[in-house]
């Protein structure tokens, strides 16, 4: 009946913290929160591991102050426009992470990051294609990936 | 009984607050739109909205946070619900459009965009030992 309980529950507390607490959204959040949770069952997920999950509030504070970071950057350059150019182009990061929430989670964080959008990951040479706005160095880009994000991934879900 | 009609209860310091967060999270919305009709490239154009789907949102769900803390009328778990399911959903999009725009330039044969990836292990990439 229910093969995510944790979701399951977390469905229903957040159906309930949106609408407000009434028999009537408990009963329809409950409804909502079961079919839900067959729906997940159906992707069959592969269950994530996290032995260190101490570590994530680290890499979500390293990735807000880096997206206030490039926000600000990428608004420097759209706001001086033509005047100071910029040249912006394509990299290629071979990565070391495979598990899949692990690179979906990097795939969000250098997305969510202005500046940089992750376009497409090949799963056989194991390699990430990212476009970056203001392109100086890409081996600087290359290591920068790598080490502050990568390594703390690989931490996470080893 | 509306919310706003009790904005006059607000202290001074968290109208302060509350104007200063909506006024950066709309100004990087504002910017990034602004970017996103003046770059000159389609990739150089999906860095743009970005700027609003970040610390734009994020500046506008952060005055909402104080505003509606302050004011104690509800616990503030619709701003942070939000902030995640933009963050998480945003990708998404980005990566349909551009793998979209990758596939057609590499059909159309354009010069400037980087050819497919091998589709076999290069001979430089040693197989993975623990594998």
């Amino acid at each position: 009946m229910l093969p995510y309980p944790l979701l399951s529950a977390s469905l229903v507390i957040m159906w309930l913290a949106l609408n407000g607490f009434t028999l009537g959204h408990l009963i329809l959040g409950c409804i909502v929160s079961v079919f839900a949770s067959w729906g997940m069952a159906a992707l069959r997920p592969v269950k994530p591991h996290l032995p260190k999950w101490y570590l994530l509030p680290k890499l979500i504070g390293i990735v807000l102050y880096d997206i206030l970071r490039s926000n600000l950057a990428v608004a420097s350059i759209l706001i001086t426009g033509g005047r100071r150019k910029h040249k912006s182009g394509f990299i290629t990061v071979p990565l070391d992470l495979e598990n899949p929430t692990a690179l979906a989670v990097l795939a969000v964080v250098i997305t969510s990051t202005p500046g940089t959008a992750w376009l497409e990951y090949n799963s056989l040479s194991k390699t990430v294609l990212i476009h970056v706005l203001d392109l100086v160095d890409e081996a600087e880009w290359q290591v920068l990936i790598k080490t502050r994000y990568e390594a703390l991934l690989m931490e996470i879900f080893k | 009984m509306s919310v706003i009609e009790h904005a006059d209860d607000l202290p001074a310091w968290a109208a302060l607050a509350v104007s200063f967060f909506l006024v950066v999270g709309a100004g990087l919305t504002l910017i990034g739109t602004i970017g996103f009709a003046r770059l000159p490239s389609f990739y150089e154009r999906i860095h743009a909205p970005t700027l609003g789907t970040s610390w734009g949102t994020g500046g506008i769900v952060m005055a909402s946070m104080i505003f509606f803390t302050v004011l104690a009328t509800r616990p503030v778990v619709h701003e942070i619900l939000i902030g995640i399911f933009v963050t998480v959903t945003t990708p998404v999009t980005l990566m349909l459009l551009a793998r979209a725009a990758l596939h057609r330039d590499r059909a159309e044969g354009n010069p400037e965009v980087p050819a497919e990836a091998p589709l076999t292990r290069e001979a430089e990439g040693q197989p993975a030992a623990g594998e």
